[in-house]
């Protein structure tokens, strides 16, 4: 129970569906703030009250279970190695796959508990052969299959997500009907434990400046970057070159090289990929055959888009080609497999192959 | 429902529901001239006095507070910047790690804003501190000590340190001595003059008073700067409308557990050596905090305890004791892990700490805490859900 509305009407439902139901928050930070600031993060005290007061309400026991240090090592150092490495992590699906269907759903299977049931929106669903299976929500606006998408079948065997079928205004209406107070709290964005939403800054403040160059896809510099790590690929704004080549036209950053310390940037054309390859392959449900068609998606709010697949077992190995190419694809990201509806499985994106030759990529 | 959590609050006596009950209709500030005034007033008095003839205090000693973390914070502070404004030098505390947070975060806070150095005395592993080391901290440098505060019984383990011995050395080198009397004001004899302390701390709802009220026991010549300002109702040294029923309450509360002490201690000494031994027995690697236990068959003295009667504190090896306290808790039994929280978060505790204990068994703590409604079938009930619940939580391990 995080202390926003839908892990608190999660809870709720699990009640009214006979479960019995005992409320965790997880303490994820070693310092907690006192107090909320806008819309951000979800581990203050006065989240930490919020959630308590809801299992109140809803009249079950509520502990607090400190994961920070476990959160610490497997989600945050996480996230700043990816992007020393010049690469793009999402740092909910490594929290959801390290910390809540892991850490979290060890401890509880261990203390006598059943499943882990949380606030997201996403449907298990018994597939034809009784195996579960991830769909994506009923409403698409909130769908968060996507960072579920790292489950294997044994985690989803641990989880309940009671508001898959649901909107999130009927959620809304529901928290306000039952008399929780936390019923209008504005959702959450961005990274949790980044609490003003400064990425930048943040990494700045943990892998410190190191000014490098920022050149074009020939090879000419055309401005000067504190950090390569400050930067995603695909990224527009805050790039800082002025027009470099005086044709008026957008530039992005189309790749990260820590070694040589340069952020290279090029035009919308040459940003698009056609094919990626993708290790670290999770399966949701049974695994996927050698080669399948399927739809991708490689952002937590991305649209999904049509590619053929092939399996490399022997390299745990996803090798996607896109009917259509693709922009803004970059190594670190999850690639989240779908079979319409059904979350195939995920993988991490490690190349990318571009349509265009992009010299230094 | 089984309650062992006495020692974070006990359940109100009746007399002190009656006495508060009694009070709750009528109008009148005890500090009023008028009837109802002084009706409130007489209430009050006859409080204080019933607080000081329970306490062996003299009524003018008693000062009522707002309960036992006012009453700490009172005694340690304004004994610091009494002392210190006689004489600049006298800025060293003497104290121990066990103390509760009350009195420890007043230390922390007066070292960190009021130039306080603070003299940590030895605390030996079964949680006392001795007079002896004491004395060798005093005889180092007299003059600059400014107050000594040790607790009479330590909250989570239960340990009593001598109070009275460690009162006459701080006496001889002349310095003032506050204790924190609050876990055993109910369950000990615990005699303000006797003691000889200058400063004591009590409150209500641990002996089955009301929450929100206690009082500081101190001497008529030891000198205290206010903490509060205001009215000056209470010796000029806590400002604040007294408050008459919490006070009638307190004071109804205080008397009966002084009179039943003696046949209560005795009661609750058998309960919690029937529970310690019925844990050690169900869980042989279960570690007692505190002093060893003493001989089978020995008679309990309450002159003589070197632990409270109602508490049996425990480390549970290779178990979070937050998974302890959930697994009994969904069994209807409600302990204490007995450290303090931030957040909800569980922190080893200090006290384990300072007694030598590492960081891993003090995260495995539990305490079970006995008072006037404890029976047999409360222990009886912990310990048939225990093994169980042990086996489950060590599963689940350290996370």
């Amino acid at each position: 129970m995080s202390g926003g509305v839908d892990s608190a009407v999660a809870a709720a439902r699990a009640v009214a569906a006979g479960h019995e139901v005992t409320g965790v928050h997880l303490a994820l930070s070693r310092n907690p703030q006192s107090f909320r600031t806008g819309a951000r993060g979800c581990c203050t005290v006065e989240d930490s009250r919020d959630a308590r007061r809801a299992a109140d309400v809803i009249g079950i026991p509520f502990y607090v279970w400190d994961m920070a240090e476990r959160f610490h090592a497997d989600v945050v150092d996480d996230f700043v190695a990816e992007y020393a490495a010049g690469r793009t992590p999402n740092p909910c699906l490594r929290c959801n796959e390290k910390i809540k269907f892991a850490a979290v759903l060890d401890k509880a299977h261990a203390l006598g508990f059943d499943a882990v049931c949380t606030g997201h929106y996403a449907r298990i669903v018994d597939g034809p052969d009784g195996a579960r299976e991830l769909h994506r929500a009923a409403d698409p606006a909130k769908d968060q299959s996507y960072v579920l998408g790292v489950l294997d079948a044994r985690q989803l065997a641990g989880a309940l997500f009671p508001l898959g079928d649901s909107l999130k205004s009927d959620v809304r209406a529901e928290a306000e009907r039952l008399g929780l107070a936390v019923a209008d709290k504005p959702d959450s964005h961005d990274v949790c434990f980044i609490a003003d939403g400064d990425t930048r800054g943040f990494l700045a403040e943990r892998l410190g400046t190191a000014p490098g160059r920022i050149v074009d896809s020939s090879g000419a510099v055309v401005g000067e970057h504190q950090g390569a790590y400050g930067y995603t690929i695909g990224q527009r704004k805050g790039l800082r070159i002025g027009d470099p080549a005086g044709d008026g036209r957008p530039r992005y950053v189309l790749d990260i090289s820590p070694v040589d310390n340069t952020v290279t940037v090029g035009t919308a054309e040459e940003l698009a990929v056609d094919a990626l390859d993708a290790g670290h392959v999770r399966w949701c449900g049974p695994r996927g055959g050698d080669g399948f068609d399927c739809l991708v998606q490689l952002r937590a709010h991305g649209e999904p888009v049509a590619a053929s697949a092939r399996y490399d077992a022997d390299a745990d190995l996803v090798t996607l080609a896109f009917g259509a190419s693709v922009r803004g694809v970059a190594p670190g990201q999850t690639a989240v497999l779908y079979d319409g509806a059904r979350v195939i499985g995920s993988a991490t994106i490690t190349a990318t192959r571009r349509a265009a030759a992009v010299a230094g990529a | 429902m089984t309650y062992l959590d006495h020692a974070a609050t006990t359940p109100m006596h009746p007399d002190a529901i009656a006495a508060m009950n009694a009070q709750f209709a009528l109008v009148g500030n005890a500090n009023s001239l008028h009837g109802p005034g002084r009706a409130a007033r007489r209430v009050v008095e006859e409080s204080r006095e019933a607080v000081a003839a329970a306490l062996g205090a003299r009524p003018s000693h008693v000062v009522f507070t707002g309960g036992g973390t006012e009453a700490d914070n009172l005694a340690v502070k304004g004994l610091y910047w009494a002392r210190r404004a006689e004489d600049p030098r006298r800025v060293r505390i003497l104290a121990a790690r066990i103390e509760h947070h009350a009195v420890l975060d007043a230390l922390f806070w007066l070292e960190q804003h009021e130039g306080a150095t603070l003299d940590w005395l030895p605390v030996r592993p079964d949680g006392s501190v001795t007079a002896a080391s004491l004395e060798a901290a005093l005889a180092a440098e007299p003059q600059t000590a400014a107050l000594v505060t040790l607790m009479w019984a330590n909250n989570e383990v239960g340990t009593v340190l001598p109070i009275r011995e460690l009162a006459e050395v701080a006496h001889r080198r002349g310095v003032p001595i506050h204790s924190d009397a609050i876990q055993a004001a109910g369950h000990l004899p615990v005699d303000f003059a006797e003691s000889g302390l200058d400063a004591l701390s009590v409150t209500g709802h641990k002996l089955g008073g009301p929450l929100g009220v206690g009082a500081l026991l101190l001497g008529r010549e030891t000198k205290l700067t206010a903490l509060q300002h205001g009215g000056g109702q209470e010796r000029d040294v806590r400002s604040g409308t007294l408050d008459t029923p919490g006070i009638a309450g307190f004071a109804a509360a205080v008397t009966a557990a002084r009179a039943e002490q003696p046949e209560e201690y005795l009661r609750l000494c058998a309960l919690r050596d029937k529970l310690i031994e019925g844990v050690l027995r169900t869980v042989p690697d279960a570690v007692l905090s505190g002093p060893p236990l003493s001989e089978p068959g020995a008679k309990p003295d309450s002159e003589s305890a070197d632990r409270l009667p109602g508490i049996a504190h425990f480390c549970f090896p290779g178990c979070e004791g937050d998974s302890l306290l959930l697994l009994l808790d969904a069994r209807g039994i409600s302990c204490s892990t007995g450290s303090a929280c931030s957040a909800g978060i569980a922190q080893p505790s200090h006290v384990l700490l300072a007694m030598g204990s590492t960081e891993e068994l003090a995260r495995g703590s539990l305490r079970f805490s006995l008072g006037r409604t404890s029976t047999e079938d409360d222990v009886d009930a912990l310990l048939e859900a225990l093994p169980a619940v042990v086996s489950r939580a060590r599963a689940a391990g350290l996370s």
